[in-house]
C-alpha cells in the first residue's frame, strides 16, 4: 500500500507502522502513524464523536 | 453550545433546511485556543495552520434537514446532524489540536457549536471527525422541551 508521508508517497512495506486508539464517554478515536528512521512521517486520525449538543427549550407558565 | 446560538435561532439567523438554507463550515482549533460558549463568530485566532489547511475549514454536508419528536404531550427534540464526515485530507497539524467550531458561513460567520475531543496532531495525513447517528437521542445538535 503506498502512504503519503513527508517524503513523498512510499510503501508501505519500507516503514514500521504504529497504531493507537482511545474510547471514552465523548469519543472513540484511532489513529496510525507510519514512521521511518525513527523520524514520524505520516500520522492520520479519525475521531468519532458520541456526545450531543443539548440545548433546553422552556415556555412560561401562565 | 455557543450560547448565542441560541439567540440567532431565535432571530431566524440560522437556517439548517437542507439545499435552501445557510452553508455551514467547520475550522479547527488548538489546544491553546479559547473557543467555547462565549464564541460568538468564527475567528482565526487560535485556529490551526499547517500544509494542506485553508483557514476557515471545510464545508460541512447538510443533507438532511432538522426533524423532531414528540416523546410526550408535553415535550420533545428536534435535532440535526451533519450528513457526512468531516475530513481533512493530506493536511500537517503538528501543533496539538482539540476543538472543532461549526459556524454559518452564509450569515456573518456566526457560531453553531464547538465540539472538543482528545488532542491530536497530524502528519501528510487526513483528519476524520465523524458525526454521531443523526436521531432523537444521539443528533449533534439537539433542541429539546424541558
Amino acid at each position: 500500500m503506498i502512504v503519503t508521508t513527508t517524503k513523498g508517497d512510499m510503501d508501505d512495506s519500507l516503514l514500521e507502522m504504529r497504531e493507537g486508539s482511545l474510547d471514552n464517554d465523548n469519543e472513540t478515536t484511532t489513529w496510525v502513524e507510519y514512521w521511518m528512521d525513527e523520524e514520524l512521517v505520516h500520522r492520520s486520525a479519525h475521531v468519532r464523536l458520541k456526545k450531543s449538543m443539548v440545548l433546553s427549550a422552556v415556555a412560561a407558565s401562565f | 453550545m455557543c450560547t448565542s446560538f441560541l439567540s440567532e435561532l431565535m432571530l431566524g439567523n440560522q437556517n439548517f433546511t437542507t439545499g435552501t438554507g445557510n452553508a455551514y463550515k467547520a475550522a479547527l482549533y488548538l489546544v491553546s485556543a479559547t473557543v467555547d460558549a462565549a464564541t460568538t463568530v468564527y475567528t482565526v485566532t487560535g485556529e490551526v495552520s499547517g500544509t494542506g489547511y485553508v483557514a476557515g475549514g471545510i464545508s460541512v454536508t447538510n443533507g438532511t434537514s432538522p426533524l423532531s419528536t414528540n416523546s410526550t404531550a408535553t415535550a420533545g427534540t428536534a435535532y440535526w446532524t451533519p450528513s457526512a464526515s468531516l475530513v481533512y485530507t493530506t493536511v500537517t497539524l503538528t501543533t496539538a489540536f482539540n476543538a472543532v467550531l461549526l459556524y454559518n458561513f452564509t450569515n456573518s460567520l456566526k457560531a453553531v457549536s464547538v465540539h472538543t475531543f482528545g488532542s491530536q496532531t497530524i502528519t501528510a495525513g487526513t483528519f476524520t471527525l465523524t458525526m454521531p447517528v443523526n436521531a432523537v437521542a444521539t443528533g449533534l445538535i439537539r433542541l429539546a422541551t424541558i
